[in-house]
């Protein structure tokens, strides 16, 4: 792409600026004064609930009307209303599933072109541009639902840039990527920032990704504005601690790995013989796998996207049918065949508990309350012993405040939480987590270990398929890596 | 699912408008659709075989895609076999059900038109692909673009959901709630993935927004969507099959029109 035809980037003020959704007591954003100079990299932080993607959605102008909520104060992009702006601010949303539009690779590319009525012959010249400069270099006929989670956040980046905007605005874009996806994006953010010139705004949680991108770090609080601004390295020096609080990946500030008091003499509760697994029961992703799994030891699967990590785990808790070999869990049949696969629904809950990557699939219950009482009340404990467990099991997790909410409407973090707590409820002996960190800003993910390693102390058996390597370094006692099983077939993030 | 695989059929056949597909198989079935008769069927089947023949499928995928259509318009003649209004001699009786001369032939009629109507739509569209249609239906058909570019991008999210849907149903197996009450538990996961489509969807329109999608100015079309001389030849023919089978019908006194 050439210098002459980038736009010239754009400036964002904000004086006084708020914002409260329709229906909500409190204002996701008030009294904000903020200006964002020309071609100025900015990284946006702050607890959950400060108000980040409502500005950056404010910012693009599609925060919706006043059917969606109700502002004060202006907001201005270029000195222009955000919704007259539109087509100048490109925006990069979280979700990498979400974001694709339309089937074709080029096709994709070229939709925003449209919607601003760039001329035909223009918007192939873009689509080619666009696509080069974020490294994604497929046939334009390809499919997009062939396309990894990097390669999908990379088409959505090329997206944004075809539409030559003077600010891009990214919203948490490698939050849901594994640590490769996340260096792509990254680096052809890197690309095209330099390539452009244009003003960027980012929110993301894991700091050191992007803090050698940006050229200055804003700190947002929850209805008082800005708290922090300026150089990088000084915000972060002032405010680290404050911020690791509330939950933002400052690089340096983790605690170190859990304290862990192993069992003296772990016992095998489960093991694979041969095991060969399957997500649909024709194709067999990987073949002869032997592990054992013991109590009071952590195991973690680990490999890249599309391995079959999931598909591993979840055949090992006794979800998903196994295409060869055998699940063995002796350790834990007490009385019924030993493969998990055979168990009834009623008889995994006091056996093997399943932490699911997305919380809310989950989720069976219009309160927290009643979600915990579920599995307990599938056993038909008395009602005092559900009330005990559930109340216990609730302020182990500090959720116990949240007892009559709706799940759906709980946190990222909060949901994590709960899910986890719904499942230890019924006391089973193995964990089976799936990505358990994923998306979780700091401050869950070292409650999450701090954790799993007391309940590793009190003897269970952890099993967690997970990319998160800090975890591993964490809490696993045993690592399985796994490889894709054909690298040569790009392959959409697992669900 | 074929939804987003390379168009199938071949290449004459591809570069065909799908608007042009839409129309055919609406004229057909229309002719087709008007008469009682078994003439008028078999002469639009007749002609219809050139169509299949060049639409070129594999013979498999050709059994794949048009077994629903054999499959009902055999059981539907079996239907007007044993309860078709009855006339002429009786060859089986049993309760309410009966076959005569008038229901065979009413049956055999009912499976002919069945599969009239039902094989030309079917080979025409599978080789359709959800991209160059939608270009069509806003470009040709004049149908306002937000709504078709709309539901082909959520078209695209049903996918998403047959995942979701399995991953619901795993969960409900770890909650230990999959034993019993199966149609409560059904009931129960379908609102679970009404939620998370429609959080999907918001997600969806927030992005199609950012990037000016439902903006004010004009829009413009990266892939033209044209009605080429072949359109006319396919629509020409497809006008053709129609006249045929209703001519034919007529004249030779086969015809049976329903309001009559």
């Amino acid at each position: 792409m050439s210098n002459k035809s980038a736009p010239a980037a754009a400036s964002i003020d904000a004086r006084g600026w708020g914002w409260r959704h329709v229906g909500r007591l409190s204002w996701a954003v008030s009294e904000l004064d903020l200006s964002v100079n020309p071609g100025e990299r900015v990284l946006l932080l702050g607890a959950s609930g400060s108000g980040k993607s409502t500005l950056l959605q404010a910012v693009a102008g599609v925060l919706g009307g006043d059917d969606d909520g109700e502002s004060r104060g202006q907001i201005l992009v270029a000195g222009q209303s955000p919704e007259a702006a539109r087509g100048r601010v490109g925006l990069l949303l979280q979700d990498p599933d979400c974001q694709v539009t339309l089937a074709r690779v080029g096709d994709d590319v070229a939709f925003g072109c449209e919607n601003l009525g760039v001329p035909r012959d223009e918007i192939w010249r873009r689509v080619t541009d666009s696509l080069h400069a974020v490294g994604l270099d497929l046939p334009l006929d390809y499919p997009t639902s062939a396309l990894s989670g990097g390669q999908k956040q990379r088409l959505a980046l090329a997206g944004v840039l075809a539409m030559r905007p003077g600010i891009i605005l990214l919203d948490e874009p490698t939050a849901n990527l594994d640590p490769d996806g996340v260096l792509e994006v990254r680096d052809a953010v890197e690309r095209v920032v330099a390539l452009t010139g244009a003003t960027l705004v980012v929110v993301e949680h894991r700091v050191a990704v992007w803090k050698n991108l940006v050229d200055r770090v804003v700190v947002l609080e929850a209805g008082a504005g800005v708290r922090a601004d300026g150089e990088p390295d000084t915000v972060l020096k002032q405010n680290g601690a404050a911020l690791a609080a509330s939950g933002v990946w400052v690089p340096g500030l983790l605690s170190a790995r859990s304290t862990r008091a192993p069992l003296a003499s772990p016992r095998s509760i489960l093991h694979t013989e041969d095991l060969g697994i399957a997500r649909v029961s024709s194709t067999v992703l990987q073949a002869g796998i032997n592990l054992d799994v013991q109590s009071g030891r952590a195991l973690a699967v680990c490999g890249p996207n599309g391995a079959g990590k999931s598909t591993l785990a979840l055949t090992i808790a006794g979800l998903l049918p196994h295409a060869q070999g055998r699940v063995v869990a002796d350790g834990l049949a007490a009385g019924l065949v030993d493969e998990p696969i055979k168990w009834k629904s009623r008889e995994l809950l006091t056996r093997i508990g399943t932490v699911f990557q997305d919380p809310e699939h989950q989720f069976l219950a219009g309160t927290v309350r009643a979600e915990l009482s579920v599995g307990p009340k599938v056993l038909r404990l008395a009602q005092n012993e559900i009330d005990e467990r559930v109340d216990e099991v609730a302020s182990r997790l500090r959720i116990s405040h949240l007892m009559a909410a709706n799940p759906f409407t709980l946190s990222g973090g909060e949901k994590r939480r709960l899910s986890v707590a719904t499942v230890l409820v019924t006391r089973p002996p193995l964990l089976v987590l799936d990505e358990p960190t994923f998306g979780q800003d700091s401050r869950t993910w070292e409650e999450l270990v701090a954790f799993l390693a007391e309940l590793l102390d009190e003897g269970s058996a952890v099993v967690a398929a997970t990319h998160d390597r800090e975890f591993v370094d964490a809490l696993a006692d045993e690592e399985y890596v796994m490889t894709a099983p054909r690298a040569s077939e790009p392959r959409a993030v697992e669900a | 699912m074929t939804l987003f695989a390379p168009p199938v059929g071949s290449r004459s056949v591809n570069k065909i408008n799908p608007v042009s597909k839409l129309i055919v198989s609406a004229v057909i079935s229309l002719a087709v659709l008007l008469s009682l008769d078994w003439v008028s069927a078999t002469v639009a089947l007749a002609l219809e075989c050139v169509l299949i023949v060049w639409v070129r499928l594999s013979p498999r995928q050709l059994v794949l895609s048009t077994s629903p259509v054999w499959i009902a318009a055999i059981l539907s003649g079996f239907t007007i076999l044993l309860y078709g209004r009855p006339s002429g001699q009786v060859y089986f009786h049993f309760f309410v059900a009966q076959v005569t001369d008038g229901s065979i032939e009413l049956a055999i009629a009912t499976v002919l038109r069945g599969l009239a109507i039902g094989l030309p739509a079917v080979v025409l569209f599978v080789t359709i692909d959800p991209t160059d249609f939608a270009d069509g239906l806003a470009q040709v058909m004049k149908l306002p673009a937000r709504f078709v570019l709309g539901a082909l991008a959520g078209f695209r999210l049903v996918f998403l959901l047959l995942e979701d849907w399995r991953s619901l149903e795993r969960a409900r197996r770890a909650r230990g709630v999959a034993d019993t009450g199966r149609l409560r538990r059904f009931a129960g996961q379908a609102l679970a993935l009404l939620v998370i489509s429609i959080r999907r969807g918001t997600k969806l329109a927030t992005a199609m927004e950012a990037r000016g999608f439902g903006g004010k100015g004009p829009r413009t079309w990266a892939r033209p969507s044209r009605m080429r001389i072949g359109d006319a030849v396919v629509i020409a023919y497809g006008v053709l099959i129609a006249a045929s089978a209703v001519t034919v019908a007529v004249l030779s006194g086969h015809w049976s029109f329903i309001g009559g």
